[in-house]
């Protein structure tokens, strides 16, 4: 089956690879640019913690081949803290929240919080949920991912 | 990688589009947002040798106004349906529709023709473009252009109108004006799931006696395709309000059908009386909506719910 060229600048790094039109976006991140930060639970578009934002919106990157995002614009849970280490402050309330425990959904969590908040930066209470029900999370409770949006928000209100 | 093998095309016009589905036959299947197809690939309940991406033919995308209808291109994702204030204005069931729809996630990939061509029994736009009598065009190489009524779109489970090389091009909304009101409610285990049952419904009353002018109401999860339920329709067209018990419009939709599921989420009989439920729901909101709006409102139903 034919190999596509495919281009797209992934985390501010423009990215060229060659590849079979059944490799999914998310596999693509992870077995030919080492970004293994995304993570596979269901690889058929019910766990979430695929989670990466295409041209700004957030997607499944299990259910999108990687010759779709041919031109596109990625970032994945390795391009949101700053470059010096920093975490964001999606990822700093995750953490001061208690947001995580194994934190295998951890990633998902942060693109979809950061896409949420960048679209709604004063979401209710029903909102926040609405916004986080694409996400499954097995450990945790989801009580501190909530508090941890609600933290994020406040935080980015207050200037990051 | 989980798919089986095949070879990708992307054409960047409608016309080469229909080409390549006409020259590639039946083993050739429309890519849109991939969120129906791609699970089906990875988890092999489907396999073709060649996948048409039509996602980047821009005549096949965006929303417009056209005459008295509304347009909706195939490929407009759902998330810019649910959030164009033109369609919450012109086809307010539509937009109250799409946050039904999975997760935003899904929805920002997910595509309005995708959807209404998956035909899932259970999808929420389906039951939309039929209760509102949408026409639904489409096209081949062979054959050009053809309407399809929403009434003999759906065909059966999973399955419609559309011949294998055709593509659904978009689906043109009728506006309803006047003293209308529009509700969609359904019932699932989860957020973001396929619903176990639910209904859409729209009204018009007339302006002195609020009695039911017309109504339209569309069962989704309740047979193999969306389904009218035009013996409730009938039963309270031309009746005043005041007269109308939404729980016996919600047994009336679910009195006659023949192909009601079961499955895991629960018998037939349980599905009818969700069923019921979210008809009576939905019957109740969408009057209630109508009754609110002024007597000889005219063309004041969108400027209502544009605000
Ligand atoms: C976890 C999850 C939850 C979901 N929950 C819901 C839900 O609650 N309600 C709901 O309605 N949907 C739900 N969906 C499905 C979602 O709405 C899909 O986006 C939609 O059904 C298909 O749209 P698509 O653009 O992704 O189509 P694709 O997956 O690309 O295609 C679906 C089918 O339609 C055909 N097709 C697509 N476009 C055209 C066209 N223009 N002409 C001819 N054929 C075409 C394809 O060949 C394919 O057979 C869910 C999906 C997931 C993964
Ligand atoms: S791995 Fe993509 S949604 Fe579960
Ligand atoms: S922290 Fe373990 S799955 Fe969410």
């Amino acid at each position: 089956m034919a190999e596509w060229q495919v281009r797209m600048v992934v985390n501010g790094q423009a990215v060229e690879q060659a590849v079979e039109p059944r490799l999914t976006l998310a596999d693509l991140l992870r077995d030919r640019l080492g970004l293994t930060g995304t993570h596979l639970g269901c690889e058929h578009g019910v766990c979430g913690a695929c989670t990466v934002l295409v041209d700004g919106a957030a997607v499944r990157s299990c259910l999108m081949f990687a010759v779709q995002a041919d031109g596109r614009e990625v970032t994945t849970v390795e391009g949101v803290a700053a470059d010096d280490g920093t975490l964001s402050p999606v990822q700093a309330a995750l953490r001061d929240c208690h947001g995580l425990q194994c934190g295998f959904c951890s990633p998902g969590f942060v693109m979809t919080i950061t896409a949420l908040l960048r679209d709604n930066p004063d979401p209710s209470d029903e909102e926040i949920r609405e916004g986080l029900s694409g996400n499954l999370c097995r450990c945790t409770g989801y009580q501190g991912i909530i508090a941890a949006v609600r933290h994020a928000a406040s935080a980015l209100a207050n200037g990051g | 990688m989980k798919p089986a093998p095949f070879d990708y095309h992307r054409p960047d016009s409608l016309d080469e589009a229909a080409a390549l589905l006409a020259e590639l036959g039946d083993g050739a299947k429309v890519l849109a947002g991939g969120q129906s197809l791609i699970p089906m690939l990875a988890l092999r309940l489907a396999c073709f040798d060649h996948l048409v991406d039509i996602s980047r033919i821009d005549a096949l995308r965006g929303v417009e106004r056209r005459d008295g209808t509304l347009w909706v291109g195939a490929t407009t994702t759902e998330s810019a349906i649910g959030a164009d204030p033109a369609v919450a204005a012109a086809v307010p069931l539509l937009a109250r529709a799409t946050p039904l729809i999975g997760h935003a996630q899904i929805r920002n990939r997910g595509t309005f023709g995708g959807s209404v061509a998956h035909a899932d029994p259970a999808a929420e736009y389906p039951a939309v473009v039929l209760a509102l009598d949408a026409e639904l065009a489409a096209c081949s190489a062979a054959g050009g252009q053809r309407v399809i009524p929403a009434a003999q779109f759906f065909t059966g489970l999973w399955s419609t109108a559309l011949e294998p090389e055709e593509l659904l091009v978009g689906a043109r909304f009728p506006v309803w004006s006047g003293r209308c009101g529009f509700a969609i409610e359904e019932f699932a285990r989860r957020s973001g799931d396929f619903a176990i049952a639910g209904a859409a419904v729209a009204v018009e009353l007339d302006d002195g006696e609020d009695r039911v002018r017309r109504c339209a109401i569309a069962l989704l999860g309740m047979g193999p395709t969306p389904v009218r339920a035009a013996g409730a329709e009938a039963a309270v067209t031309g009746r005043p309000l005041a007269e109308l018990e939404p729980a016996d419009v919600g047994a009336t939709a679910v009195a006659g059908l023949a192909d009601v599921p079961s499955d895991l989420h629960g018998p037939q009989s349980y599905r009818r009386r969700v069923g019921a439920v979210m008809t009576a729901r939905a019957f109740a909101a969408a009057t209630a909506e109508a009754a609110a709006r002024p007597a000889s409102a005219g063309a004041g139903n969108e400027a209502a719910t544009s605000g």
